[in-house]
């Protein structure tokens, strides 16, 4: 569960694990993490190619500050075992198992990852997890796969999939995928981790991608999976935090300050109590301004 | 290692390398560069390929290279994986990488 708190995931790139193009630049886009894929976006004649590729990019590639993170294949398939042991020995932040269904699924996962640090002489506890939940079951036991491993960093829903299993489609109003993220974002706050809402996939309709990114941040969503780059600064929008938002959160942070300076126990700005949740919650504003680039080092806003 | 059989990695996409590697009794690793860039960087890009097959132990190959921009490490990339398909190697080349 490590860094789960400080780092912001309003952005999850996709990238196809065999285009040397797009690994190349994926990097320049500001997304806040990376996910390679070696799943679905590879062939299966390429499977070989695109993990030496993905391994060789993390290897030389400066992806700066984003949180590098692959998606391997399936338990259930040949690839996924030497997926792992590359990945570890290319020292990834983060494996992203999909199609998963049961707590057990992560535990077989983070003792694969655990022993290829030993084998690869990474450091122990480095490399994290999450999961995809893709289908049905996987949502009926969310809140064991994302209390499954002090590993876990967060989970996601993949709708395409999941909409399947349930015998629907992606309808422009997703209320077909209601149950599921709310379960799926319950089950990430009860453990403690992130939560990452599934893609959007119709990439000419911006107006329903800020439709769809405001109501999972409205739900409490750290961030959205996304596609294509573009749809990064849209989503970045979404989660920048207003100029009101941001004065309170100064005021809030400069309270308790204040307070902490004369030894006060009890902290309140203009007749209400500051509390820890309100003062948690400065701070991810405070967070989400740095990060949309609306205060400077020092947190003062920056006019436009 | 001997070379089993002629095999195929990478594409003719910009940023990628199409690298066919195939056997050869003699004469070390002959590399036919197809690059626009050859001039500039044609001695670097072999230099990649030869030294990441002589990771192989290949001592001997026709290699045939279409290079579209690619960087070193994709370089390297399609070379591991073009020799482990002509050796039919199936373990990931741990030692190589």
């Amino acid at each position: 569960m490590a860094e789960t708190e400080e780092r912001l995931r309003r952005t999850m790139m996709f990238v196809p694990g065999n285009n040397p193009a797009m690994l190349k630049d994926a990097g320049i886009y500001g997304a806040d993490s990376i996910m390679f894929d070696l799943e679905d976006a590879v062939s299966l004649q390429e499977k070989d190619a695109a993990r030496d590729l993905v391994y060789e990019a993390l290897k030389t590639v400066d992806y700066g500050t984003a949180e590098k993170v692959v998606r391997v294949n399936g338990v259930d398939t040949p690839f996924y075992k030497d997926d792992v042991r590359a990945m570890v020995k290319a020292g990834i932040d983060v494996i992203r198992l999909p199609k998963t269904e049961t707590a057990d699924m992560i535990k077989e996962l983070v003792d694969d990852v655990a022993a290829a640090e030993t084998e690869f002489g990474r450091e122990e506890g480095s490399t994290h997890v999450m999961a995809a939940i893709e289908s049905a079951k996987g949502v009926i036991n969310a809140n064991e796969i994302a209390a499954a491993s002090d590993r876990m960093i967060g989970i996601a829903l993949s709708a395409e999939d999941y909409t399947t299993d349930m015998k629907t489609h992606r309808y422009p109003d997703g209320r077909e995928l209601e149950y599921a993220r709310n379960v799926i974002l319950h089950a990430a706050r009860a453990a403690g981790i992130a939560a990452f809402d599934t893609v959007f996939t119709n990439l000419d309709d911006e107006a329903g991608l800020i439709r769809e990114t405001k109501f999972i941040h409205q739900l409490g969503y750290d961030g959205k999976s996304v596609i294509n780059p573009r749809q990064i600064p849209v989503i970045n929008a979404v989660y920048a935090p207003t100029k009101a938002e941001v004065q309170n959160a100064q005021q809030v942070i400069a309270a308790i300050d204040e307070a902490h300076e004369k030894g006060s126990g009890v902290i309140s700005l203009n007749g209400q109590m500051v509390d820890r949740p309100v003062a948690l919650r400065a701070q991810r504003v405070m967070n989400l301004a740095k990060a949309s680039h609306l205060v400077d080092e020092e947190g003062n806003y920056v006019e436009e | 290692m001997e070379i089993k059989k002629t095999a195929l990695a990478g594409t003719l996409e910009s940023s990628d390398i199409q690298i066919t590697l195939s056997p050869a009794t003699s004469g070390g690793i002959q590399i036919d560069l197809d690059s626009a860039v050859a001039s500039q960087y044609g001695d670097q890009i072999k230099d990649v390929i030869t030294t990441t097959l002589q990771g192989f132990q290949i001592e001997n190959a026709l290699v045939k290279a279409v290079d579209k921009g690619a960087l070193d490490c994709v370089i390297k990339a399609r070379t591991v994986a073009v020799a482990q398909r002509a050796l039919e190697q199936t373990e990931p080349a741990w030692e190589v990488l």
